[in-house]
């Protein structure tokens, strides 16, 4: 399986494809029911849960309201303790700012942490075009690159994978990147787990350069936070002599009393747990504890342009926690790859098409991968309308429109293969302007209802592919209404 | 134009239609979340975190202080701990009664000798009883952030009830931004492999932790 996003096929096709493989299907239900259950349970134990949230979502939406004053206030913080802020318009740069900071240090390796804007980036792969290699130390995201797989959830990205396929790719992989794997190796978690931290370790007491992501980072004190849980991020922060950070601007909070809020809806909405095993802080530098040298780097990359859209800028109050993954009935039959991009499930098919733009043929499916059941607004810890901007970018891809790319305001065109769709909309409004037309037109429907076909031909093929066709009752509505007057005086069936 | 003016530009012209005159920080957030969950007595608090840093698969113990060096020396002797890391300023008496062999944590000692050390002992800034966390904030008793990392057995003391908060919220008030934190939750810990919980993968695999007091 190739290691990028691009290319990928819209995701009905994708979809389509996913959700005929038994064993991903039957890895996905089990995983998401499991931590669906959990999560429940460990919100409901905080009462004050509605209030938390509440906080979270007006922290964040102040923050981006005021974002240029807080980026400027954390780059004077960061600077005063010690670190170095680099700022990145795009990709290319971030990576090549990476990239020239490690071959700086003179190293040809780097650890790295789970890091979503590094995977957003395509960091690995520009630092190996640079004949540099990342090691991911995330037991997950290791599976994913030894596997030559791309992550499929925001947290647990092997969620796609079970422990014989597991078993099956550390025997055959690891020896190409280091330490090979033990003798006679069982496909017990325990085991796997084990054989991960042997083959890591050297990894990490040999490291000198670190790269890491942050889940927030405080623009009063300039301090930056990393939530995990196996250790290999501490290892990552702690033990190397550089740590290089690539975060996007969206993750700041104003204060560190703001940490109180997030570090209590976040693990509990993420990992069900009342708090995840290991949090490290680290403000600059800190003489003789941790990296001397301390480089952050502030990704933009599709961020300022969804700030510029009034209705899809809360997409980026998101604190990556991936309930809403959990809940969704359409992840959890596609699973993350059909999404086509680091992102997947309802966050995924917001934030990707705003990061990106709507041009290619999978950014604009995204906001038709959802039924708008709403499940994904009502856990998502800081309240984004999921459904509400899935609309609005539904919308957009239709009817085209203004929109800011790359900083410029431009003229959207609408996208191509939804003709029918407009048309339908065209003549919907034609006729519910006309009631004359209207009561005509459905009493013909209901007259002819024995000859309809069971698919719709044409564009709508697709639609009804998957779907049943809606019956034609035997009398609309309004002549039913105007016969029994409300239904006061007949019960009496069609005639 | 720098990608620094770059940005910035970008930010203030997708921001145009925020009011210049926006509610400020102050009152843009209503706190009206909880400072803890439920009122409990000081013994309750303590029992509390006993119990989630046990639910999260730490080995909890009590103790008074008197009776602080024998049960250090007890679990270094169960654990068959040839050596034992401590940090600078760690009480000596803590130790007294130890048979192993102390390291002490030296600038220039590398990350391979720390992890060729048996054990560590540490004490902590902070308890959370609500969710069963230790914060360490690289105090002279608890050392430099590797050397509760790299070992496989930390064992961690905590004086009750004066360095036991309730909550997050509370723990957030007493800690110092500006040094670096670690807050632990229960020993290292994943469940990428079909969400099984499995202890130890790249942090300690044990972490014991003494109520003293």
């Amino acid at each position: 399986m190739s290691g990028t996003f691009v290319g990928m096929p819209a995701f009905p096709k994708a979809a389509h494809e996913a959700v005929g493989n038994q064993t991903l299907r039957a890895n996905l239900r089990h995983a998401t029911h499991t931590i669906r259950a959990k999560r429940a349970n460990a919100v409901a134990e905080v009462s004050d849960w509605a209030e938390l949230r509440e906080a979270g979502k007006r922290i964040k939406d102040h923050t981006l309201r005021h974002l240029d004053r807080y980026l400027v206030q954390l780059e004077e913080s960061v600077t005063a303790a010690g670190g170095i802020v680099h700022w990145a318009a795009d990709a290319d740069e971030a990576n090549r700012i990476v990239a020239d900071l490690v071959k700086e240090t003179g190293e040809s390796e780097v650890v790295k942490v789970k890091s979503m804007a590094t995977q957003e980036i395509g960091l690995n792969e520009a630092l190996e075009a640079e004949g540099i290699r990342a090691y991911e130390t995330d037991l997950a995201e290791l599976i994913v690159q030894l596997g030559k797989d791309r992550p499929s959830h925001i947290l647990v990205p092997a969620i796609h994978r079970n422990r014989g396929e597991i078993r099956d790719i550390f025997t055959r992989e690891m020896s190409e990147w280091g330490r090979p794997a033990p003798e006679g190796l069982t496909d017990t978690p325990a085991e796997l787990a084990d054989a991960a931290r042997l083959h890591l370790r050297e990894k990490f007491l040999r490291a000198k350069v670190g790269v890491s992501g942050a889940n927030f980072m405080v623009a009063e004190t300039g301090t930056l936070v990393v939530v995990e849980s196996e250790g290999n991020g501490r290892m990552c922060l702690t033990l190397p002599e550089t740590l290089i950070s690539v975060v996007g601007i969206e993750k700041i909070v104003p204060t560190w009393r703001d940490l109180e809020v997030f570090l209590q809806t976040l693990p509990r909405s993420s990992t069900a747990e009342r708090m995840n095993p290991y949090t490290s802080t680290w403000t600059g530098t800190t003489d003789g504890d941790g990296p001397g040298t301390f480089h952050l780097v502030l990704l933009d990359n599709g961020r300022t342009d969804t700030l510029a859209d009034e209705v899809g800028r809360q997409a980026l109050r998101c604190i990556r926690c991936s309930a809403c993954l959990n809940v969704c009935p359409v992840y959890e039959r596609a699973g993350g790859h059909a999404y086509g991009s680091v992102y997947p499930g309802p966050i995924g098919a917001i934030l990707s098409p705003q990061l990106r733009g709507t041009a290619s043929e999978i950014d604009a499916s995204l906001p038709y991968a959802s039924s708008l059941c709403g499940a994904c607004y009502e856990v998502c810890p800081v309240a984004i309308d999921i459904p509400e901007v899935l609309v609005h970018l539904r919308e957009r891809v239709v009817q085209g429109g203004p929109v800011t790319r790359e900083g410029n305001k431009v003229v959207l065109k609408p996208a191509k293969g939804h003709g029918a769709e407009r048309a339908a909309m065209r003549a919907a409004r034609w006729a519910f302007d006309r009631p004359g037309a209207l009561r005509a037109g459905q009493r013909l429907a209901s007259r002819t209802r024995r000859l309809h076909p069971r698919t719709l031909p044409g564009p709508g093929k697709a639609w009804s592919a998957t779907r049943d066709l809606p019956a034609v009752p035997a009398e609309p509505f309004r002549d039913w209404w105007q016969r029994t007057n409300g239904g006061t005086t007949d019960e009496g069936t069609a005639k | 134009m720098s990608s620094r003016e770059r940005i910035l530009g970008r930010v203030r012209r997708a921001l145009a239609d925020v009011p210049q005159d926006d509610t400020p920080y102050g009152e843009a957030v209503a706190r009206d979340y909880l400072r803890e969950h439920g009122a409990r007595s000081t013994e309750e608090t303590v029992e509390l975190l006993a119990e989630n840093l046990a639910d999260y698969r730490a080995v909890v113990h009590r103790c008074g202080a008197d009776e602080l060096p024998s049960v250090l020396a007890r679990l270094l002797t169960e654990r068959k701990a040839a050596t034992v890391l401590v940090p600078p300023g760690l009480d000596e008496a803590w130790l007294a009664e130890a048979d192993a062999a102390r390291v002490a944590d030296r600038m220039e000692s590398g990350a391979h000798e720390l992890d060729r050390v048996d054990s560590v002992v540490t004490a902590c800034a902070v308890a959370v009883a609500e969710t069963g966390t230790i914060v360490l904030d690289g105090g002279p008793d608890q050392g430099r952030r590797r050397i509760t990392l790299v070992p496989d057995h930390h064992i961690c003391v905590v004086r009750v009830p004066e360095q036991v908060v309730s909550s997050v919220p509370q723990a957030l008030e007493r800690l110092d931004p500006a040094r670096p934190l670690t807050w632990i939750s229960g020993p290292s810990a994943t469940s990428d492999i079909e969400l099984d919980r499995v202890e130890g993968v790249h942090g300690p695999r044990t972490l014991e932790v003494i109520l003293v007091g």
